[in-house]
Order: structure tokens, then C-alpha cells, then sequence
């Protein structure tokens, strides 16, 4: 039986967050009614002439920045030729032989905890064409142009990941770095965030790549790895029965989880592309460079690099910590609070928290981060209290609930409850002592040698106290008490 | 007497601030020639009749309160190529026929704030793709000074309408010569402003990087004039050239002792007719009057104009046509059966043949296996050209030629043969491969059909080519010849 290698590259579009559209003053909001957002330029009428949106190539140089690529000094927007009622001009405005990102690499971590290095061929702008409406007019088809228009990124991989896991983590580190970057809201399902994969296989040892499928409208993480898993099972199937992979586009149907086959490589289109005589060369210079670069944020991988520096936390966690922006912004907010309670020191039991109960809880109810329902500060004060011993661990839990149920601060709830922890040692020296005294077969069981009940007295006075007794000092004065 | 009709463009904006007539009276003195004379000429597919006696009318009243712009009151008709807010915008096509425009162009905007006063819409080749305004949907054009000649095209339809004093003005634009060569065929001054000089946003697009916006005037003088209000830097087009508009009206009458005028070698070679070739000498002695110095310059690329210009403008044709497609505006064929249906049979029958040529060789010129053959060649020899050019005006401030290789041919003698009808531009084509400014004088007559006399100066020098036509037509009188029956 022969074993085969995936060969897979991601082609990603990305839909910058410019306020207006890419050629065209008209707005680019989500949701207007059909082609209230559509102007003459954007319906290609007679006369009309694009305008290049600067804001959509400062969003091009700040991604290309963070991928550590080439910014093209000159790149060139080209028109791509077809006829299709949602394309108004016969024409897509896109950049082809000159594009303005080249060159970048993306790290990702693999299962195994290694990192791997995915290659960036190019990235280029490009406008979106609007949306056919086929359902709803009796026999017609309806033309949104909403989105005609509207700027998009095109991320383009080199072939390098190699299994469909691979694949999603890249994509997963474009979609945290996207908006890091603040240059796209990374909505998959309004189609600010779309993805394409090239998909083949080849024998395990051979160079040369296999015959490769496109695989269209992938529009979710989980989507992406059914597709590609399918995909591949079903070219391997393909080769093993004697047959050829075809060159082809394929459509990915989550309905039936399958691909199925939309157009052959022969049916493609010849797109005549040629740079648009409308538009200029795009010149970025030095200074424009230097001046994005200025407004870089601290980028994920970095910032990932010094929560375990400083932090002392392990990769995986620094990854989970900074997979979104707003994540390690909340993290790095209770961190902050501590500190001003000069409760310093406390990182690692910081992560464990943002991490465990409050992302339990923000799944749970599915809201985000920034929606949650207990802030960073809220968080940090239930954490001092576990720091400065006013509760246990196991008691915080509860607190936590109720904080998150009733929206009050720790101390309200501790307070409210009873549940603070007994530090005081008189007090728990009385309970010990009455623990004794009521028990005094065990306790001279003890004293004989059975060591095994110093548990039990651990447990009687827990139970006395209700929970609250500091476990430690508990331990301790017992020790004492038992020895006589 | 003279009347209204024999005053250049110049004259009737100073008699409207002297008070000496209104705008009122000129909009009615022109449009009851258009009336009785434009179902002859074909000259202009709308009149704008009440619109202009409003506007004239408001002209009035700004100049009555010292307020009015520096054209109020100006009589003028655009080519139907510039869209009009609100009025009927062919482009000379049966795909357009039904548009009326949402928006004004750039400069239908600029010279409306100017005061101007819109007559009408000038016939034109369809799509502005013809030398002789016969590929119009309207109809042919005919030439005021023999009617069974073509005006030239493709703004014949403006052409004629000025070379038979129907307005002062038209607007035309050239992206081979189609207003140079109409000029010459008509007796007019025709300028062809410098790429990126004048804005093309609203003009309805041909070939892009050669499109460029410019007028029709009996002189020099009211080319500069009108110039000056259209040109200018515009936001909404990124090829229009962000650099400051002189008063080319101050420039007029620099002396032009010591002027260096380039006699193009190409030019006078070839298939020039040496009827047209005496009467371009003869203009050139007049310029040695005046203490210019003749050098002769070859441009040894020059000659690949015109199969470079066939490559060029047809691929971005081909590209700025696909908007119609019979979805959104314009022509829509009777019961399209599906969407492929649709595209076929709106185009086809809403274009005419020419247009569809050139769509054709565009498409093919830009397929794959063939784009590096013929676009990408045809750009490099752009480039050769271009360089060419720059070379010849290190050497002589202007270029001087014929601007037609024969006077008007007759309507239908070259319809059933493009490549002679295409060899038409021969010279004018340079100045758009290069995106130089350049105009027409008429400069004579032969067989009583005006000839033309051709300078081409370079990037951004109208100022000196107006000054060098304003100095011909200071000494000479051709550009006041008026056709017979016309008068």
C-alpha cells in the first residue's frame, strides 16, 4: 500500500476595513439594503473613473510589514477581463504581474509543539465584485453591488502545509494577525474572511508535486479541514483506481461535506489581464514604509515570546493567551490590576484562570471577551483574594460563578456569603482543640502510631469550619496539637 | 453687417461684457441656425434648445451683476462622448441611445461654472472610433464645405457644427487624431491638450491612455480662452496631472523670432499629397517671416505609429466596452433566453461594425499566447516613440507637419477599407502615442477643401503652441474663411 503526502497552499481573502470602498467614495458597512451603497462608479456606468483608496495600501504595507515581506516600490493594478452580471465593469481591478506584498512567511506550531515556517508568495489588492441574488425573483436573478468594490487582500501561500491541520492553523494565524492589525474584522461568516485551498497529493518521497484541485467557499475553520480532509481522501481513492486527477475548480458543499467538480481547467476563463490605463503605477516610498511600520502593534508571535519570557508560561499557553488581540489585552488587564494591588508575581495563576474559568464561561454563553460579563479588573480582584489567602482555589470557583451570575465583585460575594477563609490561628486552634476533644479514641490511635488519621482531623475540621480554615495553617497547627 | 455668427469665440465674449447683445440673443441667434441647417449637416444628435435659452438667460442676469464667469454666456456644443446631467449621452452608438446621463463630466461641470451656455450634442463616430464620422448610429456627418465630403472624425459632428458657425465652440476629444484631423478637414483650430492636461472623468472611454479632451474653435485665441477654464487637475481622475494651469490667453503674443520649429522628415515622406505638401511649405515661409528657424528631425520610430496605435487602443477598447453588456444601462435585446443570450445578442446588435472590430482585435491582441507579441510589443514601441519625441524637442521647441495626408475624401470612398482609412491618422497618432499636446490650423484650400497645418510641441507646452498658431493667424486670414452657404 503506498502512503501519500498532502501538499496543500491557501489562498486568502481578506476584506480590509477601509470606511469607503477600494476605487469609489461609497461606503463599504455590512448589511445595507441592495445597492443603497453602490454609487456610479461602483455600477460602472459611462465616464467613470476609479480613484485608488490610500487607506486600503497603507492596510496592504502594515500586513506586509508584519509578515516581514518585501513592499513593492512600484506595483501595478491590472484588469482582470470577464463578463458576469455582478462584475458592472466586464472587468476586475486587481494587481497581477506587480503586487504590493511579496515574500513574507508566516510561523506556525505544529502538534508536536515544533514550529513550522509557511512561505507568503505575494499578497495583493484587489476590489470585490457584488453579489447575483438567484433565489426570491421568480425565474430572474437580482444584482447586489454592495460589494462590488469593496477592497480585499489576497494572501497567497506557497504549497507548504502539508496536512489539513496544518492548514487551519496557518489560517488561523492570518485571521489573529489580520485583526491584530486592525486591517480586517475577520468575519467568516459575512465574508470579510474567505479562503481557497489547492489541494494534491504525491506519493511520500516524490518531488514533484501532484496534480492539483481548487477547492472554493471555504468559509469557516471547521469547513476548511472537512474539505481538504475529503479532498484528499477522494484524489488518493482517484489515483489508487488508475484514474487521473484532473486539473479543476471544486466547490465544497457543508450540506454533503463533499467536493464536487465546478469547472475544468479548460473551461476557465481567459482573463486577458493588462495594467488599468485608468489607474497610476502605485509608488510607495521609504518614508510611507517607515511610517506604517510606526504604527505596528506588538504582533502576536512577539508578544507570545514575552509572556513566556517574563511570564514563565509555556508556548501553548502564551499561544492560546495571544490568539486574539482582545485575549491577551484582557490577560495583560488583570495582570495590571494585580499589580496595583502590589499583587505582582501572580502571572502564571493569572493564565490559568483567563484561560480555564473565564474562557469556560465566555464559551459556555458565547459572547467574546470584550463582552464578558466579569472584567479584567472584576477578575483581578478575585484573584487577590486567592493570593492573599482570604479564599482557597476551590472556593474561588464558587465565587466565580456567582460573580458571573450576579455581575458583583468578589469581595461582595465573599462577603455576602461568608465565605472567607479562616486565617486566624487562635480561632483554628480552638476548632482543633474541640476536634480533639471530641474525639478522643482516634486521637489516641493517633498517638500510638496510626498516622494515617491525621487525615481525618483534616477533615473534621474542614468540615467544622465549613471550608473556610486556611488548609495550610490548618496542617500545620494540627501537626503540633496531635504531637501533644 | 456682420453678423453674430462671423465673430470668433473671442470677439462675442467681449461683446456680451460690453452689453453689446445678450446671451439671450446669441443662444437664439445660433439655435435658429441650427434649426435651419443641422437637418443638412447631421452635425448634432440633441439640441438642448430650452435648456440653453435658461441658462442663457441666467448668463444675462450674472453679467448684469458683475458676477458672471469668464465664458458667461458663450454659446457652445459638447460631443456627445461627455456626459450631461440629465440630457440624452449617445456617444454616436445604438448601445447608448437610450441614456441619458446621471452626472455632468469634469469639464461639462468646469465650463458650465464658467458661464457657458450648452446648445447641444455633437454627432460623432460611434464610440469615437472612425476618421470620418461615418460609424455614427445618427448617421453620417457631412462636411459644411462640400457636403458630399466627410467633416473627418470622430468629432466630425463638432467639426462641422463649428466650420458652419452653428456655435463659437465645440469640445471634442482625440485619441488619434479626432481633433486634429477634423480641424484640418473643416478649417479649424483644433487642440489636442497633453494627456492628463484636462480631465476625463464623464468622458465616455475609448483607449484610456490616449483619450484626451480638447476643442474646436476658428482660432487660436478662442482655443486659449476656453483651455484655460477646462484644464486642471481632478481628483476624480488619477491620470489627470496635478500642475497649474497658465493664462494661455496672456501667452498669445510672445514674439516667435528665434522660435525652433522641428520639420518632421516622416512627414513629408510617404503617401503625403504634394498639393497639401506645397500649402504646408508655404505656411512654414510665413513662420521664417517671422524669424523662425526651420531644422529638420526624424523620429525613425514615428512610422510605427499607426500598427502600434492598432494594438494599443483597440486591447483597452476592448476592456472599456464590457460595461456594455445590457444589464445595468443602454441597449437590451427583446427577450434574451438566458443570461449568455443576453450578452451576445445586446451587444451585437447594439454595437455597430466598426466598434466591433476593434473589440475583436483588442480581445485578440490581449489573449494569452498572443499578449506579449502584440500588447506588450506594441507598449515597448510606445516607449521608442515617446523617446523619440523627447529627443526631437531637445533639438526644437515644436514640431510642424501635415495633419492629414489629403483634404476631405468623399463620404463612402473608404467605408468598405479600414486599413486605408486607419493610414488617415498617420500623422496625428504620434502625439497621442507619446501624449503630447498638439492642434491644427487651417493654413489653405485645395480644390476649395481647407488643409491643415499640424504642430505638436511638448508635455504641457500649450501655451507655446497656441502663441505659435496666434502668431500664424495674426498674419494670415485662412481661419476666417467661412464655407459657402454659410456665410
Amino acid at each position: 500500500m503506498m502512503s501519500w503526502e498532502t501538499v496543500i497552499g491557501l489562498e486568502i481573502h481578506a476584506q480590509l476595513a477601509t470606511r469607503s470602498k477600494i476605487f469609489s467614495s461609497a461606503a463599504t458597512a455590512y448589511g445595507a439594503a441592495p445597492n443603497a451603497q453602490a454609487n456610479l462608479v461602483d455600477l460602472g456606468y459611462p465616464g467613470v473613473l476609479p480613484v485608488l483608496n490610500r487607506e486600503a495600501v497603507r492596510m496592504a504595507v502594515k500586513f506586509g510589514l508584519a509578515i516581514g515581506a518585501q513592499i513593492s516600490p512600484r506595483s501595478v493594478f491590472a484588469r482582470k477581463n470577464y463578463f458576469y452580471p455582478d462584475l458592472p465593469k466586464g472587468y476586475q481591478i486587481s494587481q497581477y504581474e506587480k503586487p504590493v506584498v511579496e515574500k513574507g512567511t508566516m510561523q506556525i506550531l505544529l502538534e508536536d509543539g515544533t514550529i513550522k515556517v509557511v512561505g507568503i508568495t505575494r499578497a495583493h489588492l484587489e476590489e470585490d465584485a457584488g453579489k447575483s441574488l438567484h433565489e426570491d425573483f421568480h425565474g430572474a436573478s437580482g444584482i447586489d453591488l454592495n460589494r462590488a468594490g469593496t477592497p480585499l487582500l489576497e494572501i497567497v501561500s506557497e504549497p507548504d502545509m502539508r496536512s489539513a491541520k496544518e492548514a487551519v492553523a496557518y489560517l488561523k494565524k492570518i485571521h489573529t494577525l489580520v485583526r491584530y492589525l486592525e486591517i480586517c474584522d475577520g468575519n467568516m461568516q459575512e465574508g470579510s474572511f474567505r479562503c481557497d485551498a489547492n489541494v494534491s497529493v504525491r506519493p511520500v518521497g516524490q518531488e514533484k508535486f501532484g496534480t492539483r484541485c481548487e477547492i472554493k467557499n471555504l468559509n469557516s475553520f471547521r469547513y476548511i479541514e472537512k474539505a481538504i480532509n475529503y479532498e484528499v481522501a477522494r484524489q488518493i481513492e482517484e489515483i489508487e483506481a488508475g484514474r487521473k486527477i484532473k486539473q479543476e475548480t471544486r466547490l465544497f458543499d457543508p450540506d454533503k461535506g463533499e467536493t464536487r467538480s465546478l469547472r475544468s481547467k479548460e473551461e476557465a476563463n481567459d482573463y486577458r489581464y493588462f495594467p488599468d490605463p485608468d489607474l497610476l503605477p502605485v509608488v510607495i516610498e521609504k518614508d510611507f514604509i517607515e511610517s506604517v511600520r510606526g504604527t505596528l502593534p506588538e504582533l502576536p508571535d512577539q508578544k507570545a515570546a514575552r509572556y513566556i519570557e517574563k511570564f514563565g508560561l509555556s508556548a501553548y499557553d502564551a499561544g492560546v493567551l495571544t490568539a486574539s488581540r482582545e485575549m491577551g489585552d484582557y490577560y495583560e488587564g488583570v495582570l495590571a490590576a494585580l499589580k496595583s494591588k502590589n499583587l505582582e508575581g501572580n502571572e502564571k495563576l493569572a493564565a490559568n484562570w483567563t484561560m480555564g474559568e473565564l474562557s469556560a464561561a465566555l464559551n459556555k454563553d458565547g459572547v467574546e471577551v470584550t463582552e464578558s460579563k466579569i472584567d479584567a479588573s472584576r477578575l483581578a480582584g478575585l484573584l487577590a483574594r486567592i493570593a492573599d489567602e482570604t479564599i482557597s482555589g476551590k472556593i474561588a470557583k464558587e465565587v466565580f460563578e456567582s460573580m458571573w451570575a450576579e455581575g458583583k465583585d468578589a469581595d461582595a460575594i465573599i462577603e455576602a456569603k461568608g465565605l472567607k477563609q479562616i486565617t486566624d490561628t487562635g480561632a483554628i486552634e480552638k476548632t482543633i482543640d474541640e476536634v480533639m476533644a471530641a474525639n478522643p479514641k482516634q486521637l489516641a490511635d493517633y498517638r500510638s502510631g496510626k498516622d494515617k488519621l491525621f487525615g481525618f482531623f483534616v477533615g473534621q475540621v474542614m468540615k467544622v469550619t465549613g471550608g473556610k480554615a486556611n488548609p495550610a495553617q490548618v496542617n500545620d497547627l494540627l501537626k503540633k496539637k496531635l504531637a501533644g | 453687417m456682420t453678423e453674430l455668427h462671423h465673430l470668433t469665440l473671442a470677439e462675442l465674449n467681449e461683446g456680451l461684457r460690453a452689453r453689446r447683445f445678450s446671451s439671450v440673443e446669441l443662444a437664439k441667434h445660433f439655435l435658429a441656425r441650427i434649426e435651419r441647417l443641422n437637418p443638412t449637416l447631421n452635425a448634432l444628435i440633441t439640441v438642448t434648445a430650452e435648456q440653453a435659452l435658461a441658462a442663457a438667460q441666467r448668463a444675462d442676469e450674472l453679467l448684469a451683476s458683475g458676477e458672471a464667469g469668464a465664458l458667461a454666456g458663450v454659446p457652445l456644443i459638447h460631443k456627445d462622448i461627455f456626459c450631461t446631467d440629465g440630457v440624452l449621452t449617445t456617444c454616436g452608438s445604438r448601445m447608448l441611445a437610450n441614456f441619458v446621463a446621471p452626472y455632468d463630466a469634469t469639464i461639462v461641470e468646469k465650463l458650465s461654472q464658467s458661464g457657458v451656455v450648452m446648445l447641444g450634442k455633437a454627432n460623432m463616430d460611434e464610440f469615437a472610433m472612425g476618421s470620418s464620422n461615418e460609424t455614427s448610429y445618427y448617421g453620417p456627418v457631412k462636411n459644411p464645405w462640400d457636403l458630399k465630403k466627410v467633416p473627418g472624425g470622430s468629432s466630425g459632428g463638432s467639426a462641422a457644427a463649428v466650420a458652419a458657425r452653428l456655435a463659437p465652440v465645440a469640445t471634442a476629444t482625440d485619441t488619434g487624431g479626432s481633433i486634429r484631423q477634423p480641424a484640418a478637414l473643416t478649417g479649424l483650430t483644433g487642440l489636442k491638450p497633453t494627456y492628463g492636461r484636462v480631465s476625463r472623468y464623464g468622458m465616455i472611454a475609448f483607449a484610456s491612455s490616449l483619450d484626451q479632451a480638447g476643442t474646436l474653435t476658428y482660432t487660436a485665441k478662442d482655443a486659449a480662452l476656453v483651455l484655460r477654464d477646462m484644464a486642471g487637475f481632478d481628483p476624480r481622475d488619477s491620470t489627470s496631472v496635478d500642475t497649474p494651469v497658465p493664462d494661455y490667453v496672456a501667452a498669445l503674443d510672445q514674439p516667435l523670432k528665434g522660435l525652433k520649429i522641428g520639420l518632421l522628415k516622416e512627414f513629408f515622406e510617404g503617401g503625403l499629397e504634394e498639393s497639401t505638401a506645397k500649402l504646408i511649405r508655404e505656411a512654414l515661409q510665413v513662420y521664417e517671416r517671422l524669424g523662425a528657424q526651420l531644422i529638420e528631425v526624424s523620429l525613425p520610430n514615428l512610422p510605427l505609429s499607426v500598427p502600434t496605435y492598432y494594438v494599443v487602443a483597440p486591447a483597452e477598447c476592448s476592456s472599456n466596452l464590457s460595461r456594455f453588456d445590457g444589464v445595468r444601462f443602454g441597449y437590451r435585446c427583446e427577450n434574451p433566453k438566458d443570461l449568455v443570450d443576453l450578452y451576445k445578442r445586446s451587444r451585437g446588435e447594439g454595437f455597430g461594425a466598426e466598434v466591433k472590430r476593434r473589440i475583436m482585435t483588442g480581445t485578440y491582441v490581449l489573449s494569452a499566447g498572443y499578449y506579449d507579441a502584440y500588447y506588450l510589443r506594441a507598449q515597448k514601441v510606445r516607449r521608442l516613440i515617446t523617446d523619440d519625441f523627447a529627443r526631437a524637442f531637445q533639438q526644437v521647441d515644436v514640431l510642424m507637419g501635415p495633419t492629414s495626408p489629403t483634404p476631405a475624401f468623399d463620404i463612402g470612398a473608404k467605408v468598405d477599407d479600414p486599413i486605408t482609412m486607419y493610414l488617415n491618422d498617420i500623422y496625428t497618432i504620434g502625439a497621442n502615442l507619446a501624449g503630447l499636446p498638439a492642434l491644427s490650423i487651417p493654413c489653405g484650400s485645395v480644390g476649395g477643401l481647407p488643409v491643415g497645418l499640424q504642430i505638436i510641441g511638448p508635455h504641457f507646452a500649450e501655451a507655446k503652441l497656441l502663441n505659435v498658431a496666434h502668431g500664424y493667424q495674426n498674419e494670415t486670414l485662412w481661419h476666417r474663411d467661412i464655407p459657402k452657404g454659410y456665410e
